[in-house]
């Protein structure tokens, strides 16, 4: 090994053991951004040197569960495999993952989601085996640009590597204009039948014009976004037929079913938008030849949340968070809570932070109209933009309330609500509030846990003082 | 008495929540007793100006305003004469630069409706940054975000408003936006008319009197959360004094036109 890598890859392994031992962050970005100060062709050398295979993912939403799920299912195969589960998807977290994951062998996989605007740089030094593409919808357009900006990004970054195949979600109006005329081997992947409810449609759509000739395509069916099947009536374009598909897509309260390549799967999806994660995942690992036959068993036992939205019991009250960034995952989470049929508290939080996005004109592309009958008892606004959700609300006909103390408001919710509380946040306040949940349900759960001790010993002695009163009777 | 608001082409130019503005002329509408009817006007439907009282355009990417430019080069004369009839234009950020002769991308020049004699060159390094302005059409400070690499070059047209903090037309003039007759063009969203009721009403007000003859000035909203995030920016970039002196103005502002009204 080079010596200049092999002192790179030292000092950030030591860089990220400092960070975690006093607890100051994630060490996702740090360390890897030391040792390419040291060795600037770090990444170059790794991705040769440290894995047999490359899977790269990237697209607009779903890039962390997706990588995640080709992480398990590798794993569960028996392979070793170093991937950036964290979500640090530009380069400083790709070569922290490597970084740490290197070994004297060679790992058999690296699977490393990508962000679409780094990936120009990032690719070629990767140079993947495979390139899976999820989707591709508009997001934070002040930090990110147009998403015709991103799908220039996205095909100079995938021809410099001709050799990759590209694995494509192909109901993707967006992402399959990048096919013709494109040197890389194809596979794709999609849906045939309709497995959405109306409410997670936006009513904006991207790319919805033929990109060769400028006609308004023609859709037979709309999943969410320009997602669906397409064709365009003016030069005969038309969705490439795909070579995996999802089909028999049930949804349930518990365990979904679906059918894929022949097997019928049972995870226990959150929302039916993860069956495209599940089909992704799964043409992903064909792509890159990796063996899928304990897939199934992967996938039924799959956290769908990636401890992200989770599930809290504060005061009695069921608390559900969930993380919505764009319009399109908006709309999405909206369509969950409209699911539930019971009587709801709303909580929805809006930073302007620079990882959130300066701009939150985005707010106005989300059919809140919807919340006017979800069930909702109170809606509370909160974060540095409340009032322009306030607002948004406001537009609608929907009363909310303002929070300026968000641990206040989400107390005082749970305390005296409906006892089932949504929260829906921005990327910025998904940590602080799950932190914040996490904490109250340990105590919650700590003190509850003493009060049934406390309960048990003071059953305990009275059995004792009676069993003495009767040895004394007698 | 009733509106007919044309929003045009939807489904091209909607970048930034530019539905928000509908929503707001709306909502605006509906809540003095008034009518609102809006029209989507879809690639391909036929427009007829004579019907409309307001007519929207939002923003889109440079291919997106490539096509909406195509489509709109058949109702050059007709929306040209709309305008000089008095017919009230909100134009934002793409659509603004639409208005004009035209607007040189990096590769390419499109042409644009032609309606005013100013023009947009493409610059490298975009211009993103919340705005607050001083603007003739409302009391209070107006506020949005901008974010363009066009560079719009207004001439002798009165602009918007001067930029108190913010970026502008170029960023090298403290003139943002550009008004004529009863056309609003501005680079500023957010959207605009939301965080902006005074401008709202402003337009409002002109269609009105353009359609019913009507001089009078529309009865007051309880504007509240308007104003408190509109309060949100003006306080963030130019500090909590300026901020309140603004407000009051603000509210003497409205005191002053219900008084009027």
């Amino acid at each position: 090994m080079r010596i200049r890598s092999k002192i790179a890859i030292c000092c950030a392994r030591i860089a990220y053991h400092c960070i975690r031992l006093f607890s100051l962050g994630d060490g996702a970005a740090l360390p890897g951004s030391l040792a390419r100060r040291i060795d600037p062709e770090l990444l170059q050398y790794l991705a040769g040197q440290a894995c047999r295979k490359i899977i790269v993912v990237m697209g607009t939403n779903g890039k962390t569960t997706v990588n995640s799920m080709i992480y398990q299912a590798l794993s569960k195969e028996g392979k070793r495999v170093i991937s950036n589960r964290t979500g640090a998807n530009m380069e400083n977290g790709i070569v922290t993952a490597f970084a740490l994951g290197v070994r004297r062998k060679p790992a058999d996989y690296a699977c490393m989601e990508v962000d679409e605007n780094a990936a120009q740089t990032i690719l070629p030094k990767l140079e993947p085996d495979v390139i899976l593409l999820t989707n591709l919808f508009r997001d934070q357009l002040d930090r990110y640009g147009e998403v015709d900006t991103v799908w220039e990004r996205i095909r100079n970054a995938v021809s410099q590597v001709p050799e990759a195949v590209l694995a494509v979600n192909c109901d993707d109006a967006l992402l399959a204009a990048l096919l013709p005329g494109c040197p890389n081997h194809v596979v794709a992947y999609g849906i045939e039948e309709a497995f959405m409810d109306p409410i997670a449609r936006p009513r904006v759509q991207e790319g919805t014009f033929c990109r060769f000739c400028g006609e308004k395509l023609r859709y037979s069916l709309i999943h969410y976004g320009q997602l669906g099947i397409y064709c365009c009536p003016g030069c005969g374009w038309k969705r490439p037929e795909a070579d995996y598909r999802a089909s028999r897509i049930h949804i349930g309260e518990e365990i979904s079913t679906l059918k894929l390549a022949g097997r019928v799967l049972r995870p226990r999806l959150s929302a039916p938008y993860q069956a495209y994660n599940i089909l992704a995942a799964y043409t992903a690992l064909e792509a890159a030849g990796a063996p899928t036959e304990s897939f199934g068993e992967t996938v039924d036992c799959f956290d769908y949340d990636n401890h992200r939205e989770c599930r809290f019991i504060i005061n009695g009250a069921s608390v559900q968070l969930y993380l919505a960034k764009n319009p399109v995952g908006f709309q999405q989470k909206l369509s969950l809570l409209c699911r539930d049929k019971r009587q709801k508290d709303i909580m929805i939080l809006i930073n302007d932070s620079a990882q959130d996005g300066r701009d939150v004109s985005w707010l106005w592309d989300v059919e809140f109209g919807y919340l006017a009958d979800a069930g909702a008892e109170v809606i509370v606004t909160a974060g540095t933009r409340r009032y322009d959700m306030g607002l948004r609300l406001k537009y609608e006909n929907i009363r909310c309330q303002v929070a300026e103390d968000v641990e206040e408001a989400v107390w005082r919710l749970t305390e005296q609500g409906t006892k089932n509380l949504y929260i829906l946040v921005n990327y910025s306040g998904l940590q602080p509030m799950n932190r914040l949940l996490e904490r109250w349900q340990e105590e919650q759960e700590y003190l509850h846990a003493q009060e049934e001790q406390e309960y048990f010993r003071a059953q305990e002695e009275q059995e004792y003082f009676r069993a003495q009163e009767e040895e004394d009777d007698l | 008495m009733k509106l007919n608001i044309g929003y045009f082409y939807p489904e091209l130019l909607n970048l930034y929540g530019d539905r928000g503005n509908i929503q707001c002329l709306k909502m605006r509408l509906q809540w003095r007793g008034l009518q609102a009817r809006v029209l989507p006007l879809t690639v391909g439907s036929q427009i007829g100006f004579a019907g409309l009282d307001l007519i929207l355009m939002g923003g889109g990417s440079d291919r997106d305003q490539e096509l909406a430019s195509r489509y709109l080069g058949a109702v050059k004369q007709e929306f040209r004469r709309f305008v000089e009839d008095g017919g009230v234009v909100l134009a934002v950020c793409g659509g603004y630069q639409l208005l004009g002769d035209y607007y040189r991308t990096k590769d390419k020049k499109l042409g644009g409706l032609g309606i005013l004699d100013i023009y947009t060159e493409w610059e490298p390094g975009r211009l993103v940054c919340n705005t607050v302005l001083d603007s003739p059409l409302a009391s209070a400070p107006v506020v949005g975000f901008e974010n363009h690499s066009g560079r719009t070059f207004i001439g002798a047209y009165e602009p918007l408003g001067r930029v108190l903090t913010g970026l502008g037309n170029t960023g090298a003039s403290d003139l943002e936006g550009v008004r004529y007759r009863n056309v609003v063009g501005t680079y500023l969203h957010g959207p605009l008319l939301p965080k902006n009721p005074q401008i709202c009403d402003f337009l409002l007000e002109r269609a009105l009197e353009r359609r019913y003859g009507d001089q009078g000035i529309l009865a007051p909203l309880p504007d509240e959360m308007e104003r408190l995030a509109s309060r949100e920016i003006v306080q963030r970039r130019l500090g909590r004094r300026t901020g309140q002196r603004m407000q009051k103005n603000f509210i003497q502002g409205i005191v002053d036109s219900a008084e009027k009204g």
